[in-house]
Formats: structure tokens, C-alpha cells, sequence
């Protein structure tokens, strides 16, 4: 169907400047509202929390967390659902988290090639890059040519070890610590937890550099 | 379906792009599309599996040049017209013209976080697992023309069982409305070299986690 096949009345509260695709999402918006199965204050609710409160900051708490208390990161190892579980985190996570260490001799790289399975829990929405054909086509095949369009290089024989997320299971990478972070608080680390960090395309920022 | 959106070993797709500062939509009608999946996966009205299939039957070249929540939208407006949810003609018009079907639930702002926290996909077992940690296992060469999760470039290659994950809903099932179909999922790992030939790196390991009905002991 085009966006001008449905009758939109002419009170132009809308002006004409909207693009066929907010029309058209408006036009399900409004079914799906006036057949009972969605309630918009719902919907506000779900924008407004991806928006403000599920970001990379929750997986950031949980690697800082995990780089300050070892045992909170062998549970994590061991069952990274459950680990977040009891740390009363801001959004639960489902059963089906894993995380994985990245180590000096070993790198972890998350994709989701068949569509574009992500932590959401952890990560929020995934950016447009991670949902892209080029990222989604090359991550299984050309890791370092990715890691290389994200000015990451890594030693030639670090292994690269990419996880394709093809069923329900999910995948934080744990990232290594960086060094010269001695002594400071789970917040202070948090704060230097990037999201690509934890996708496996990024490394934490370093002591100092600028943010 | 060996459909366009397998593309795991395409060339030709460019740079990888990454946007500073991006926003969490870049267009208001996105938020909405993603709240009405939230809210109709919640009220029962299809399982995520069938959205994916929704969006991999969308023609390969609509798949490629629409973003991701254009290719949401229109896998939404199939699933709810495949499943009687609304009528094309209630698409066309812009509004309902009859009465909606009654679903299992409805999502309102009370319920949000129940609504937010994703659901368990464990199931039953079936039967004990087939394989364990260590096993070698082949993947199939199978060419469904429906649903499946195994991608192209991972089948009929030899790789090893890593973990376990227990027994999951199937998606080639749940997609074709077979039921959840339990089966045993497993992290399968891959030599690069196995996947792209002699000349691939080495140093990469690739991994997938596939379903039971996917492997045969190598």
C-alpha cells in the first residue's frame, strides 16, 4: 500500500511534510490502538524507556563490577543472567546472557549475521551500524577489516574468536581492564566501559585520554 | 529461507559505519514501531520468530534499501494481516472497521517492566542432549524454504560443541506455527579455515549456536 491510499481526513494537523513512513506507522498506530490490542500510554512508556534508562551504562556497571570484584566475575562467567540478576539492576535480564572475557591471548567479537540479535538489556538499541549489511556480512569472515573500519587493531596473533548470535542467547563481552585504573571505584571504571567495548569492536577508554 | 538477509561472508557491502553520538531513533515513528512490536509480541499476537521470518520474505531488494525499522514496519503490517489481526482494507483506510480479535493480554504502562523483560525460551526436554562439550558435529546441508536459524555459510562444515545452552523453543517451528518443537541448542565453534578456505586467518574462530535438528556427529 503507498501512505496516500488511506483517507487522512484534512484538518492537516500533520502538515504535509510527513514522509510516507510516519504516515503509514501512524495509520498501524491507530488499528491497532482502536482494535484493543495496544494502549498508546504503553507505547509512550516503552519509547521513553529506551530512550532514558536502557543504555550501554547498564552493561558498563556490570563489567566496572566485575573488574573490582572477582568473584562477582567468575559468576558472571559462569552464568551472567544470573550474576546480573542479583545486583537489583535498573532493567532485569532475561535467562539467556552470556558473557565472555576477552584475554590477551583472545579476543571476543559479537554480530548477529541472520538479523541483528544485541544485549538490549545490557546495551540498549543496537546503533545502525551493528544492524547494517556491511557489518552483519563481514564480521563473520573479515573480523580484523571490521576492527580496522573501527581504528582497532589488534596483535597478529591474538586469536579473534566471533560469536553469531543466531539463536536467543546473548553476548556481553567482558573487555580487559585497562591498566593505570589501580585503586579506583566501580563507578570511576564504569565510566570508562564503552558500548563497542562490549560489542567486541571498541577497547574501554584509558586513563586520561579525553572522553 | 535462503533469503538476502543471510548475508554472514557477503562482499560488497562497504565500510562498516559507525555514527558518533547516535540518537536511540533518528525518526519519531521509529520509537513507535518498536513499542508496538513490544507491546503485540506481549499481547500474543506472534512470536518474534515470526517477525524475523515476516522481515526475511520481504523481496531482497526492499530488504536492502529499507532500514531496519522500515523492514519492522512492514513485517508488522504482514504479520497483521496474515494472522487476521486487521484486514488490508483496515490498512488501507487508516483506521479499524470492525472489532479486534481478543488476544491473550494487553500491555499498559502498570505492567511496562514485565512487558520490557525479555521472556525465557527454555523448554522441556524432549529427549536427553545428543551431544555434549568436545563433540565433533557436521552441521546439515538443508535449504528450508521456510524459517531456519542456521546461516548458509555455517552449513554441511565441521565444527566442535563448545556449550550447552538446554533445550529452547525451535524457530523453524515456531515460524511455520508448529509449536515451540523443544530442542537442545549448542555454541558450535568453527576453524576459519573450515568456513573460508585455506586462505582465510588462522587466528579466527567462528561460532554459532545452533539447534539439534541442525547437526549430525562428524
Amino acid at each position: 500500500m503507498s501512505a496516500h491510499d488511506h483517507d487522512h481526513g484534512h484538518d492537516h494537523d500533520h502538515g504535509s511534510e510527513l514522509s510516507e513512513m510516519q504516515l503509514r506507522v501512524r495509520a498501524l498506530e491507530t488499528i491497532l490502538t482502536e482494535k484493543g490490542y495496544v494502549d498508546p500510554a504503553a507505547l509512550d512508556a516503552i519509547v521513553e524507556t529506551y530512550e532514558t534508562k536502557i543504555g550501554p551504562r547498564n552493561g558498563a556497571r556490570v563489567v566496572a563490577k566485575a573488574w573490582t570484584d572477582p568473584a562477582f566475575k567468575q559468576a558472571l562467567l559462569d552464568d551472567a543472567s544470573k550474576a546480573i540478576g542479583t545486583l537489583g539492576h535498573v532493567s532485569r535480564v532475561g535467562d539467556h546472557l552470556i558473557a565472555v572475557e576477552n584475554t590477551p591471548q583472545r579476543h571476543n567479537m559479537i554480530v548477529c549475521t541472520l538479523c541483528s540479535c544485541y544485549p538490549w538489556e545490557m546495551l540498549g538499541l543496537p546503533p545502525v551500524w551493528y544492524k547494517a549489511s556491511p557489518y552483519r556480512s563481514r564480521a563473520v569472515k573479515d573480523p580484523r577489516g571490521v576492527l580496522r573500519d573501527f581504528g582497532v587493531t589488534l596483535p597478529a596473533d591474538t586469536e579473534i574468536r566471533v560469536w553469531d548470535s543466531t539463536a536467543e542467547t546473548r553476548f556481553l563481552v567482558l573487555p580487559m581492564r585497562p591498566a593505570g585504573t589501580e585503586g579506583w571505584s566501580e563507578a570511576q571504571l564504569a565510566a570508562l566501559v564503552t558500548r563497542d567495548s562490549m560489542i567486541g569492536t571498541g577497547f574501554p577508554k584509558t586513563p586520561g585520554a579525553p572522553s | 529461507m535462503n533469503g538476502v538477509h543471510d548475508m554472514g561472508g557477503m562482499d560488497g557491502f562497504g565500510k562498516v559505519e559507525p555514527e558518533p553520538n547516535e540518537p536511540p531513533f533518528h525518526e519519531p515513528w521509529e520509537g513507535r514501531v518498536l513499542a508496538m512490536q513490544r507491546a503485540m509480541g506481549y499481547a500474543g499476537g506472534w512470536h518474534i520468530d515470526n517477525s524475523r521470518a515476516a522481515q526475511e520474505r520481504l523481496p531482497p531488494a526492499v530488504y536492502l534499501t529499507a532500514s531496519y525499522y522500515q523492514r519492522w514496519a512492514l513485517a508488522m503490517e504482514r504479520n497483521v494481516i496474515e494472522r487476521g489481526l486487521a484486514g488490508p482494507d483496515e490498512l488501507a483506510a487508516g483506521h479499524a472497521l470492525r472489532p479486534g480479535k481478543p488476544l491473550k493480554r494487553k500491555l499498559t504502562p502498570e505492567v511496562i517492566k514485565e512487558g520490557l523483560t525479555r521472556g525465557s525460551f527454555y523448554r522441556q526436554a524432549q529427549a536427553p542432549a545428543r551431544f555434549k562439550p568436545g563433540d565433533r558435529v557436521r552441521t546439515r546441508n538443508m535449504h528450508p524454504p521456510t524459517h531456519t536459524r542456521l546461516p548458509r555459510y555455517a552449513r554441511a562444515r565441521v565444527g566442535t560443541v563448545e556449550l550447552v545452552h538446554g533445550c529452547h523453543a525451535f524457530p523453524d517451528a515456531v515460524a511455520t506455527d508448529r509449536g515451540d518443537d523443544p530442542q537442545w541448542l549448542y555454541t558450535v565453534v568453527f576453524e576459519s579455515r573450515e568456513l573460508w578456505g585455506p586462505d582465510a586467518d588462522p587466528t579466527v574462530k567462528i561460532s554459532i549456536d545452533a539447534f539439534e535438528p541442525y547437526l549430525d556427529p562428524a
